[in-house]
């Protein structure tokens, strides 16, 4: 079987010593609660099995706290898993020796942040060709890359600027361009938009549909909200305490909530035409 | 009375051990100590040997570098003017370079335990509590020791300014590598930075103002160390302020401190100058 695009399989996480024992009481269906009475340890995530094809956007949302950061960050290997398996058109990502992790990171999976985290020391251009100068590029080649994406984001001219002299939209727009710059199939956005003005907000939203129609990569869109996740989604994960609620396209999550959590979620919302 | 059926003591293998120390690896403390006395004497050459005018402007060049301050640059020539007219020219060019070398080895050595203690918990516990008992400790307990080891002169006056002067650095080393935004650090790693990539091109240089202000504290306590590397046998201005103390000679014994006070001032503000990140000037 051949397939494309990032399967999740029974990824559980968990956070705090004594890993194992936490573990086989999530097996057992104990609660959060009871299981960082009885361990200490907190569950991030528990038991999450989940396909993201290749080539739209997927959209991870839930409340503060229910584990889409901690669940994102185990594609790119930022965060081990304490059980389960992750592959990437069929190869285990768990599996990469550390060169292999870094060649993986460099080529396949960019990643944007929700508090941007540009290097604040180093220029626009410094910053959107990182990924480009870990990959091996020269210098002058992924300087001519970066400018590119610096144009299409929409910040010629600021360049040689440094992050602080940004606004907070301009900034993630440089986030957008290191990721975009790097030239992966997949890029993770981690509430990359959660810190936006309303207006800039929807320009970026827009601005990100565009590309997806262009380029047509794998982006895994994380957001707490609704409006976002219906306007830019083409499938919605949602998750609850580290557990996956329900999966399904916009249509399906209106029309049917799998429950009251996520009901509540889609109040006053009727499913409209994809 | 407390019950001496109780006492025990760790003076016998204590002394024991530094015994064994000096018969069995003299040689070895010799040519340790022989490779800081070589590199002392040469720094120490350098700046008894160039004009005093030379290290004046060279001061002033720094302190502009640093803080961009006209004041503060004019200042710093003015202070070093009064040390060579309190006729303390070449006591302080002694200190000086006792400073100098004390600091290259806290650098060497203080900045990449920072970074252990930084990169591992377990480095951090074990060093942390060492560092307090380095700061606590009264000096002239290691200065025995080290007299034993390396007997009288500059050598062991630098290994004792060391021991003291270097624990800030190595805390704030630590520090400013821990206070790093965690998310720019987990950016360069979803870009693949490799792990020297991510330490000498994000972590240092965001780190470098804490950093800094370590190696300023580091100069600072090395400073206040100078009376006593004297009393071990390093000359200069700690020298002067024990023969003002020994003659009884007070406006003697005030000089020598006034110059050591400048060079503290000196020193301070030009490290803090470099300090403060570059781009907000
Ligand atoms: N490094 C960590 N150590 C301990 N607990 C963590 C850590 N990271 C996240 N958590 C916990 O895991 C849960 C999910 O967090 P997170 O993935 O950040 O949620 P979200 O991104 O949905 O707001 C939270 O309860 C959080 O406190
Ligand atoms: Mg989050």
């Amino acid at each position: 079987m051949s397939m494309s695009g990032i399967q999740i399989r029974g990824v559980s996480k968990i956070f705090g010593a004594g890993a194992d024992k936490a573990i086989a009481l999530v097996e057992q269906g104990l609660s959060k609660a009871e299981i960082l009475e009885k361990t200490g340890c907190g569950v991030g995530l528990r038991n999450i099995t989940l396909d993201i094809p290749a080539g739209e956007i997927f959209v991870i949302m839930g409340l503060s706290g229910s584990g889409k950061s901690t669940l994102v960050r185990h594609l790119n290997r930022l965060i081990e898993p304490s059980a389960g398996e992750i592959f990437f058109d069929n190869t285990n990502v768990l599996t990469l020796g550390r060169k292999e992790l870094r060649a993986f990171r460099t080529n396949r999976i960019s990643m944007v942040f929700q508090s941007f985290a540009l290097a604040p020391h180093k220029t626009v251009l410094q910053n959107v060709i990182y990924g480009q100068i870990s990959r091996g590029t020269a210098r002058k080649q992924a300087e001519a890359i970066g400018m590119e994406w610096i144009a299409k984001v929409g910040l010629s001219g600021y360049e040689h600027r440094y992050p602080d002299q940004l606004s907070g939209g301009m900034k993630q727009r440089v986030g957008l361009a290191r990721a975009l710059a790097a030239d992966t199939d997949v890029i993770l956005m981690d509430e990359a938009f959660s810190a936006l003005d309303p207006l800039i907000r929807s320009d970026m939203q827009d601005q990100l549909l565009q590309l997806q129609r262009d380029l047509a990569k794998t982006i895994v869109f994380i957001t707490h909200d609704l409006d976002e996740a219906l306007r830019i989604g083409s499938r919605i994960a949602i998750l609850k305490d580290g557990e996956l609620v329900q999966v399904g396209t916009p249509n399906d999550i209106l029309a049917n909530p799998a429950n009251d959590y996520v009901a509540r979620f889609v109040q006053g919302r009727t499913a409209v035409h994809a | 009375m407390f019950p001496e059926s109780l006492n025990f003591s760790i003076r016998k293998p204590i002394n024991h051990f530094v015994d064994m120390l000096v018969t069995n690896y003299g040689s070895t403390f010799r040519a340790i100590s022989d490779a800081i006395l070589q590199v002392l004497l040469l720094i120490e050459g350098v700046l008894r040997g160039t004009p005093w005018w030379v290290v004046i402007i060279a001061f002033m060049v720094l302190a502009w570098l640093g803080t961009r301050r006209v004041v503060l640059t004019i200042g710093v020539g003015i202070m070093l003017l009064v040390v060579g007219m309190l006729g303390l020219w070449d006591q302080t060019m002694q200190t000086l370079a006792l400073m100098t070398m004390a600091t290259l080895i806290s650098v060497v050595i203080g900045i990449p335990l920072g970074i252990l203690a930084a990169k591992f918990r377990s480095v951090q516990r074990i060093i942390l509590p060492v560092l307090d008992v380095m700061q606590t400790m009264p000096s002239f307990v290691y200065l025995i020791p080290a007299l034993m080891l390396f007997g009288l002169g500059k050598v062991p006056a630098v290994l004792a300014t060391i021991i003291y002067a270097v624990p800030p650095l190595i805390r704030l080393t630590d520090l400013g590598i821990r206070q790093v935004d965690h998310e720019v650090v987990e950016a360069s790693t979803a870009f693949g930075g490799s792990p020297m990539r991510i330490l000498f091109g994000t972590e240092l240089p965001l780190a470098m103002p804490t950093i800094m202000a370590g190696l300023n504290q580091t100069i600072m306590m090395a400073l206040s160390m100078v009376v006593v590397a004297s009393m071990i046998g390093a000359r200069g201005l700690g020298e002067t302020v024990l023969n003002g103390i020994q003659t009884l000679d007070v406006g003697k014994g005030l000089e020598a401190g006034i110059g050591i006070v400048i060079l503290a001032i000196v020193l301070d503000r030009i490290t803090q100058g470099f300090g403060k990140p570059r781009r907000f000037k």
